[in-house]
Order: structure tokens, then sequence, then C-alpha cells
């Protein structure tokens, strides 16, 4: 079995985020950057999959600032990595384009990415990495159970339901968190990691169907907000609570 | 212009966003037309509600259509696109929408822009969109026609009926798809029942570790109320899955709804912003939450909790 999983490295939306003087980027300073929360649950089902089958999996990053996000996906156990050393920043379909492209020459029975990327919320590289590749795909997967040449996938729907679907392989799957508990990397998995490949493969993208206008931080329209120190808060609260006959 | 929605239904139910699909699409057709699609193995039911708000409603009908898949609603749009050449498709963006979407735009050719929340088409096709769980926002525009869309859910519910024909669009699947529905699976039912809750307090990433959780159930029973969370606390392990509150666990509309150190992000606010009243404490003064809480405090919540459960001990006496 051999499963290649898409791992992105980037920025935390929890991080300090403002608009760069261009007013069409995220300014860089105050980013932080790790491997993207889907694809964390992602590396880690395949890691799994492996364990149980044997087979390989293979990690591949886009970007030139990717190496510590696929460090970090062979520490946890991927056999190897492939670095495509090239920003393709918003459009999904340079990003799905250059990653068809680099993996061309590998033979494989499924392809893994996440549900989305944290920082831009686009759910697309997988998909249309897929149709790209012409192969069946499931989205959002919460549960799987892989068997010869087919696979059982639960997908999430709303309102906590599931639905269960049956793919034949190869196939492309984007991962729902919470599928796992990915492990924690070790300290015997990153010494290992270190003897482990990482290829480059430069590839450019072709492609270009988005253009960005502006770019901006959205009005919020505020709460009514309660000044003071913890106790004075507290307070607050305890009265805005009486008053509505709440304690 | 010519705008495409694709409908939406479970469990015997037509999707509401459908309808706002309609609603967007009338808006901006100028003087072309709203057309609504609906695919499936006996849609007459979904054709009539939607031909309400609809120009014109497109009925794909055969018995393999049964139950969604992405292969053949991609091979049954593809075809329908190919023949009336729409040039704006839009699709909600949900679980079944957000898969077949970029799909159909990739076989098409077709630029897409996911999660949309406005359109102006004065001069070719913009949109805005979030970016970074709903911190910042991003005006695109889309290179070419057609284009694909998928729109979010409760932003476009104004609108005006129009009242619209229905054609059965004469198109079969031209192939057998390659991944079969087996079945639902319903959400499992734990042993609190959130949604009748009248007082949640509901804990986000912010409470940092499962020992913290102890925390807010000290608070809850003092309030006589439940603790929910958010999907990381849910995804951690720390709650159990039918504490979740959002689009992907549960809509709740309690007295009080007490958020800590939960952001606030489109998924999460889908679930509790028809609550009574809502308390948001986050150290983040730019938190999307206070987007929608009737009360906010900037503040550490370890800080605030203990005092609360203080406080609210001395009146218990
Ligand atoms: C298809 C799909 C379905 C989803 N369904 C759901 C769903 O049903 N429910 C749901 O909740 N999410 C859902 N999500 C996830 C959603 O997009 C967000 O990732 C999630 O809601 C974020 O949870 P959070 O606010 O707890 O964490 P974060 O976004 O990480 O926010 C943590 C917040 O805590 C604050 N904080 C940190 N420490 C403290 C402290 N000591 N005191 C006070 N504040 C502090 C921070 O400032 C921050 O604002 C879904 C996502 C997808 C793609
Ligand atoms: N730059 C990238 N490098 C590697 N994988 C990526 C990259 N961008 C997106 N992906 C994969 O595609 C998924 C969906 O991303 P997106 O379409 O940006 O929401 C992510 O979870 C990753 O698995």
């Amino acid at each position: 079995m051999k499963i290649i999983v898409l791992a992105k490295h980037a920025p935390d939306p929890e991080s300090e985020i403002s608009v760069a003087s261009d007013g069409k980027s995220i300014s860089q300073s105050g980013l932080v950057y790790d491997i993207n929360d889907w694809d964390r649950y992602a590396v880690e089902e395949a890691i799994r999959i492996k364990e149980e089958k044997g087979g390989e999996v293979v990690v591949v990053g886009v970007g030139t600032n990717c190496d510590d996000t696929l460090r970090k996906c062979l520490a946890m156990g991927a056999d190897r990595a492939i670095k495509i050393p090239v920003d393709t920043s918003f459009d999904a379909y340079q990003t799905a384009e250059v990653i068809k492209e680099a993996i061309k020459d590998e033979q494989f029975d499924m392809i893994f990415a996440g549900l989305m990327s944290q920082d831009l919320n686009n759910a697309q590289v997988g998909v249309l990495l897929a149709a790209m590749l012409d192969l069946p795909v499931a989205t959002a997967v919460a549960e799987l159970k892989v068997e010869d040449g087919k696979v059982i996938a639960r997908r999430e729907l709303e309102g906590g339901y599931l639905e269960e679907v049956e793919l034949s392989t190869p196939c492309v799957l984007t991962i729902q968190s919470g599928i796992n508990e990915p492990r924690y990397v070790s300290i015997m998995g990153i010494k290992r990691a270190k003897s482990k490949e990482m290829k480059e493969v430069s590839v450019s993208p072709s492609v270009s169907t988005l253009e960005i206008e502006k770019m901006y931080l959205p009005p919020v329209k505020k709460a009514e907000m309660i000044e003071g120190d913890p106790s004075q808060i507290a307070e607050k609260i305890i009265k805005i609570l009486k008053e509505r006959g709440l304690v | 212009m010519k705008v495409f929605c694709v409908a939406e239904y479970r469990f015997d139910e037509l999707n509401p966003l459908s309808v706002e699909l309609l609603n967007l699409a009338n808006q901006i057709k100028g003087d072309g037309t709203a057309e609504a699609v609906v695919i499936g193995k006996d849609v007459g039911k979904y054709a009539e509600e939607l031909a309400k708000y609809a120009d014109k409603v497109w009925k794909v009908e055969d018995d393999s259509l049964e139950n969604y898949t992405p292969d053949l609603y991609v091979d049954v749009l593809l075809q329908l696109a190919e023949r009336e050449k729409p040039d704006l498709i839009l699709i909600g963006n949900t679980a079944q929408g957000g898969e077949f979407a970029p799909y159909l735009a990739a076989k098409m050719n077709a630029p897409i822009a996911t999660d949309v929340v406005a359109v102006d088409v004065s001069d070719g096709i913009k949109v805005s969109r979030y970016l970074m769980q709903g911190k910042l926002m991003v005006d695109l525009k889309l290179k070419s026609t057609p284009a694909v869309l998928t729109i979010r859910q409760g932003v476009f519910k104004e609108g005006q009926e129009v009242g619209g024909e229905i054609v059965d669009a004469g198109i079969k699947p031209g192939k057998e798809s390659r991944r079969k529905f087996i079945t639902f699976v319903e959400p499992e039912v734990g042993e609190v029942d959130i949604t009748q809750a009248d007082i949640i307090v509901s804990v986000g990433r912010g409470i940092e570790d499962a020992s913290n959780i102890e925390l807010a159930e000290e608070l809850a029973e003092l309030l006589g109320g439940v603790v929910a969370g958010s999907r990381p606390v849910i995804d951690s392990g720390w709650l159990p899955k039918d504490r979740q509150v959002g689009i992907s666990g549960k809509v709740v509309k309690p007295k009080l709804y007490l958020a800590l150190g939960i952001s606030g992000a489109f998924q999460h606010i889908m679930g509790m912003k028809d609550s009574e009243l809502i308390i948001a404490i986050n150290k983040d003064p730019e938190a999307p939450i206070f987007g929608v809480a009737h009360y906010g405090a900037v503040a550490d919540l370890f800080d605030v909790v203990p005092e609360l459960i203080e406080k609210l001990k001395e009146i218990k006496g």
C-alpha cells in the first residue's frame, strides 16, 4: 500500500495577522508557521495504515519554506518527502498542478490531503488533484477502512451525520480533523528522520485563474465590552446574569 | 448573465441554502436568468419548491442518481453545462457541494472560489471570502467565465419569488460511479443533550488541556448548566462528540451561552448564534466571537473563571 500525503507548511490563524503594505497579501511579520492542522491527521492516518498493512508513505509539500513541516512528517514516520520549492500562494489550481507534475512517476494506491488549509480555507487542492488525475474522491473523511482494491470511508456531513461510501483505489481522500489522535514526534523519530530522503522537484505552475484585488481585516461588529480586572469582570458578568434571572 | 444553481436535499428535505443560491442568482442575473438544477431519482417535489424562486428548473432524473455521488453529479452537470452554457454555477458550500464543486470546475477548466460571502458582477466576476478562519478577508477576481462558486450558508436569505417553469433536462449519466453510497450513519446519543440545556458553558482550544475541563465543569454546575465545546476540544478527546457545538455538531439556543477561549469560526457560530444571551471571554480583542456575543471581555479565562466560581459560591452560601 503506497500512500501519498500532501502536507502544507501553513501560518497558524491564531498568530498575529495583518495585511502587508501592498494591500493584497498577508504580512509575514507575526505569522507562526507549522504543519497545517488537517494535514497532521492525514499524515497520521497514512502512517497507521502503513504500520498495519506495510507499504510506503510519501509526503509532498509545496512552498519554498516547507522543510520543517516535511521533516516533521518524516519524524512522525513517513518514509520520504518530495519538496516542490515554489510559492503558489492563492490559486489552488497552481498547487494541484505542480503536485500532479511532481508525482507523475509515482505509482500509488491513495492520495491523502487535508480537508482544508488553515490559512486559505479553500478546501480545493485535494479535489482538484483528483479531477486532474481523473480519480474517485471522498472529502471530509472521518473514519476509514482500507481493504483490497477498495476503501470504505465515512464522510462527515452536517449535524453530526456521517455518510458511508465505498471507493475503488486508486483514489483521493481529504481527511477531516478528529479521525485519529496524531502522535507526537519523538526524539528517536527526529533522529531517524535525518537519514530519510527529501527530494526537491522543481516545477512551475502554468495556470492562473484568480487575481487578488484586495485583502483587509473584516469589520467585526463589537459586543458590549466588559472592562476591568478579572474580579471586576466576574462581578459584572454575575450582575448581568442576575438581571436576567439566570442566577 | 445565465446563472445555474445546483440544489441540494437530504432526508426528504430541500436544503434552504438552495433557495439562498437562487436569491443571489436573481440579484446578479441582470437581463439573464436564474436557473436551478436538481439531480436525483424522483425530484419533482424539490423542483416545484425551487420553481418559485427560479426562472427555470432543470430536472435531471435517473435511478442511478438516487443517492449523491460526486462522479455522477459531475458527469450530468458537465453535460448540461456544455449544452446550456451557463456563465456562472452556484453551489452550496456544504459537505456535498464543497466536494463536487472543485471537481466540476477542474473538468470545465473553470475558475473556482469557495465559501463565498459576496459577489459583484459589475466588472467581471468578483467575490469576497474569508481567510484565516474568519480573521482576514479577500476580494478576488475570477479571470474567466464560466466560473464556479460555492456559497456560504445564511448570507443570501432575502429574495423574491419569481415563478418559473420546470423542464426535464433529458440528461442521463454516461458512466458508472466509482464511488458507491452505502448508508447514512446517525449521530451517537450520549448522556447529556446539550440542545435541551438552558445554560451552556462552552470551552474552546483556549482551555489548553483536558485537565482544565474540570474548571468549566465546576462553573457549569454552579450555574445549573452543562459543558459543551468547540471542535478542537472534541477532536482532542477532552469532551465527548455529542458535546460539540457547530455546523458538524449540535445547534443550541440556550438562555446563556458562555464562550470561554473560543475564537468564533463560522462553523462554530452557526451552532450557537441564536442563543438568547452570549457572553464571550477571550484573550484576543480581534476574536470574531465578539461579533456575535452580546457581552465580551478581553481577558484570560484562567483569571476570570476562578473569580466567577468564587463569587457564585458566595451567592449560594
Ligand atoms: C467542515 C468543517 C466543520 C466544522 N465544524 C465545526 C463545528 O461543528 N464546531 C466547531 O466549533 N468548529 C467546527 N469546525 C472548526 C472551525 O473551523 C474552527 O477550527 C474551530 O471552531 C476553532 O475552535 P476554537 O475557537 O476552540 O479554537 P481556536 O480557533 O484555536 O481559538 C482559540 C481561542 O482561544 C483564545 N484563548 C487562548 N487562550 C486563552 C485564555 N487563556 N483565555 C481566554 N482566551 C484564550 C484565543 O485567543 C483564540 O481566540 C469545522 C471546520 C470545518 C472545516
Ligand atoms: N502548499 C501546499 N503544500 C502541500 N499540500 C498542500 C498545499 N496547499 C494545499 N495542500 C493540501 O491541500 C489541502 C487543502 O488545501 P486548500 O485547498 O488550500 O484548502 C491541504 O490540507 C493540504 O493537504
